[in-house]
């Protein structure tokens, strides 16, 4: 049976919404199949705005990954806005891609990817116009097997009822075994229905299929076990590591939008993982170990990309970009092949010491100078030692120095607020440190006519992290202490002039808390919001905080919890936690000891430099660090020119 | 800059909602990924040479949009059109490119040719509202602008307004009426532009198309005494014949 396209009827209601662009799709680098000549169909999701979630890496690889296959079809959906989600209510227009407006209800698979906890509530609405049941438990064979993705899957319990399955980690290899298992299950005549096609996923021991779990409770509202309600799924669910990234170069044609996004640029992924060890960080540890890719493949990845885009700008990145083992002969050797074009390159510099300067010194080489920010993370010598962020004050003040004096005027500092055991001392030391950074940039840089800005983030503790037993700070125990930071910073006019101060209200901060490290029952939460009209959560214009505390004082006391029991409280070493059963290979009696350790302020040391520690991860995931050099370099460019001028 | 090169290019199906900025934005890529020697500005941060004329409202349809590169190497205008045409995504084409031989775009357009589709709407109906509408001397209609909600004529911009119908839509929807409206509008500040005129025909005949109306600009250019519009390109056609190049 073909599925045709909703385009008409979309169509008319175009020009009645705000930027209809972003609902047309037409990118460079989009793929439209036709249906019947292919096999498995997939719809993925980025679940918010098309403007965030077009240049979202994970997606665009996944999508041409699934489309290199001759007998697989992948299209794209995004959120839409609540204009024309009101539209396609009012005239019968279901969510569908922006590929070939096919109705996401058609397809067989609709993957999700969850970069954050906030694209729940779009999740429900993308079900809801799809007419997709919202519950796992209500859909047929008609519906497509729901399936989340991206770093909240690692704890994808809040959502447990709304989906039908999740991957845990790298899902370039993931999304080719789930669709083969469809493939085989579709040509065998789709034996046993839904049901068994879940189950030949969840067999593979790295699918989660929450439906196969049952979660009991304690009658203090703790987990008592999480198990399998059926002998033939595994007791935990391991996460997938792509291993060999120079065999995976993807996006090699990345999407280029009409409308204007986010981000316009070529993203290259330099490596994936980090074992800085920074302890607030979910990135850092669920991606381990870390795999770089070689330098001969990102030069190529970047030719090619660069050429088949058209984009101007190229961002190297990763979780340390300046940590890639081969970091200056990549800085300089695209320094040098793009040195007389209009293309810039970036690094996100977030390391604080002098190498960070030098790279983004060369990478500026042809006149385009992007911003410098370096992440300290906590105000005082001592919070630092807590988050395993091993800087001291005296590095980051040479460093910002020698960047002034290297001619940059602006640096970004960036902050978190409401670490655990922090007091008013230790962010308002932050304050010392700007003025100190303007006192001494300014005597470097022989000017006043300098800046810094100050950003600060509000701390949420993650699953698979030595903070996950942490307790949260109350939003107003945030707010005053930004508030003093505030005082503190302007206490100084001369100093404090030179310092912009940016931040987030706690208020989403602990929203956010009770989403990451929520279990089953705080899906109630997210529906209750969501049928109360809540949509859009990353946005502070449209998330609001009234309704989240309205939803979870309906909904958890019944349940014999409430919203402080999932944020403010410190969780003990033997409690069950609802992600228990997901491995991510890091070892919990490992992260009990990094958690302790961080308490009396010992520091833990990189494993790609020191003998390993123990985390766990690469033994139980039969895995292994892959870094450089490999010694090569980057060779002169030989410039194109396709037209040929005339004689 | 070496040599000036004068586009025509078409904004066609659902690429009609593309809006200028994103047009010009998708411009600039496509001029790189074909590898045009387009000319820069001087200066800290040096912007190509890209002039553009009029441009059609977002969500209209477009055969005639006219643009202007300057060039630090000499090309072929037809490998140039070929090549840029391939970098662009399919609807939006660029259908003819000449060596601009004097003068600028500007000067050369004055008024342009709007078709208006009308799905469910009946020829009848449609005629009546044309006749009414330009039976007045004077139409007002209110649109929002950036100086806020403002009152002008849309008539006396209109030098012709006429009705047809067509079996066959191009949006392929057959069977329902389809009353088809062909407009010519004079460039006048503030600018009347399609759905200024639709507002015009509410206005003095009540007509309210049941769905979006569906709007193309046929052609831009210059408007003779006789009422025909000449293509700006025509000048560089013929200097680039004697001239060579």
């Amino acid at each position: 049976m073909s599925v045709s396209s909703v385009f008409p009827q979309l169509e008319q209601l175009l020009p009645r919404v705000s930027k209809p662009i972003q609902y047309v799709g037409g990118e460079l680098g989009a793929v439209v199949k036709d249906w019947d000549s292919t096999v498995v169909r997939w719809a993925l999701m980025y679940p918010d705005a098309y403007e965030v979630g077009l240049p979202n890496q994970g997606v665009q690889i996944l999508y041409e990954v699934l489309n290199e296959q001759p007998d697989v079809l992948a299209e794209r959906t995004y959120a839409v806005w609540p204009d024309l989600e009101a539209l396609m209510k009012e005239n019968g227009v279901p969510q569908f891609t922006v590929d070939a407006h096919r109705p996401v209800r058609a397809f067989d698979m609709f993957g999700v990817s969850f970069a954050t906890e906030l694209g729940y509530t779009n999740l429900l609405s993308a079900l809801d116009l799809a007419g997709i049941p919202l519950l796992s438990a209500d859909r047929t064979e008609d519906d497509p097997v729901v399936l989340a993705g991206g770093h909240a899957a690692f704890n994808p319990e809040p959502i447990a009822d709304f989906i039908d399955a999740a991957v845990l980690g790298d899902g370039e290899e993931a999304v080719l075994e789930i669709t083969g298992i469809i493939r085989e299950w579709k040509a065998e005549g789709r034996p046993g229905g839904r049901d068994e096609l879940l189950l030949r996923l969840a067999r593979t021991e790295s699918i989660y299929v929450p439906r196969f779990y049952d979660v009991d409770y304690l009658p203090d509202g703790r987990i008592q076990r999480v198990v399998p309600n059926r002998p033939d799924v595994p007791f935990r669910v391991a996460k997938r590591t792509t291993m060999d990234l120079d065999a995976w170069p993807y996006p090699k044609k990345p999407l280029v939008p009409l409308a204007e996004t986010v981000h316009e640029r070529y993203a290259v992924e330099i490596f994936r993982g980090c074992t800085r060890g920074c302890r607030f960080c979910q990135a850092g540890m669920i991606t381990r170990p870390v795999r770089e890719r070689s330098i001969t493949t990102v030069g190529q990845m970047v030719k090619e990309g660069l050429e088949f885009s058209g984009f101007n700008e190229v961002g190297l990145l990763s979780l340390s970009s300046a940590d890639h083992s081969e970091i200056g002969d990549m800085c300089s050797g695209l320094a040098e092949q793009y040195a007389d074009t209009n293309v810039s390159l970036s690094l996100p510099s977030t390391r604080v010491d002098a190498f960070n300067i030098d790279l983004a010194q060369e990478l500026s080489r042809n006149g385009r100078r992007t911003g410098l920010t370096f992440a300290p993370e906590g105000g005082s010598e001592r919070i630092r030692k807590v988050i395993n962020k091993m800087v001291t004050k005296e590095d980051l003040i040479r460093t910002v120095v020698t960047a002034y004096s290297n001619g940059w005027r602006q640096v970004k500092l960036y902050f978190m607020c409401g670490l655990p055991s922090e007091t008013d001392e230790d962010v308002l030391e932050i304050a010392d440190m700007a003025h100190e950074v303007i006192r001494a940039g300014r005597e470097a840089a022989g000017t006043k006519d300098i800046r810094c800005t100050v950003s600060i983030g509000g701390f949420v503790p993650k699953p698979h992290t030595p903070f996950q037993w942490a307790s949260m700070d109350r939003p107003e125990v945030i707010d005053g202490r930004l508030k003093l930071l505030k005082q503190a910073i302007n206490s100084d006019r001369s100093l404090g002039r030179a310092i912009g101060f940016r931040y987030h209200d706690g208020e989403p901060s602990l929203i956010e808390g009770l989403l990451s490290r929520g279990d089953r029952r705080v899906g109630q939460v997210i529906r209750r919001v969501w049928e109360k009209g809540g949509r859009f959560d990353g946005w502070s214009e449209h998330f609001s905080y009234a309704r989240w505390i309205e939803a979870a004082d309906e909904v958890l006391p019944g349940l014999g919890v409430d919203l402080d029991w999932f944020t403010t409280r410190e969780r003990d070493e033997l409690e069950v936690l609802p992600w228990d059963h997901l491995d991510s290979g890091l070892d919990k009696d490992w992260l009990w000891q990094d958690w302790q350790d961080s308490m009396s302020e010992y520091e833990q040391d990189d494993c790609r430099w020191t003998p390993c520690f123990d985390c766990g991860v690469c033994p139980s995931m039969d895995t292994e660090i892959q870094i450089g050099p490999t010694g090569k370099k980057l060779l002169p460019l030989t410039p194109v020119n396709n037209l040929r001028v005339p004689a | 800059m070496v040599q000036r090169l004068r586009l025509r290019y078409a904004k066609r199906g659902p690429l009609r909602f593309t809006s200028h900025r994103d047009f010009a934005r998708a411009f600039e890529r496509a001029l790189r990924r074909a590898a045009v020697p387009i000319a820069y500005s001087q200066g800290f941060t040096p912007h190509p040479k890209i002039s553009y004329a009029s441009a059609a409202p977002t969500g209209v349809g477009s055969e005639a949009e006219y643009l202007e590169i300057g060039l630090q190497a000499p090309v072929d205008p037809e490998e140039l059109r070929v090549a840029l045409d391939a970098a662009l995504s399919p609807g939006l084409d660029i259908l003819e490119a000449v060596i601009a031989v004097e003068g600028s775009l500007a000067d050369r357009i004055d008024a342009s040719q709007w078709r208006i589709e009308l799905p469910q709407v009946e020829e009848k109906t449609a005629v009546d509202a044309v006749a009414a509408f330009l039976a007045a001397e004077e139409v007002l209609v209110e649109r929002m602008t950036k100086q806020g909600r403002r009152s002008f004529d849309a008539r006396a911009a209109v030098t012709s307004c006429t009705v047809t119908q067509e079996a066959d839509l191009p949006s392929g929807a057959t069977g329902v009426p389809c009353a088809i409206i062909d407009l010519v509008v004079r460039q006048v500040t503030p600018a009347v532009r399609p759905d200024d005129v639709l507002s015009g025909l509410r206005v003095v005949a009540g007509l309210e198309p049941p769905v979006p109306p569906r709007v193309t600009r046929l052609a831009q250019g210059t408007l003779t005494a006789q009422g025909v519009i000449v293509d700006p390109l025509d000048t560089d056609r013929e200097g680039a014949g004697i001239g060579g190049r």
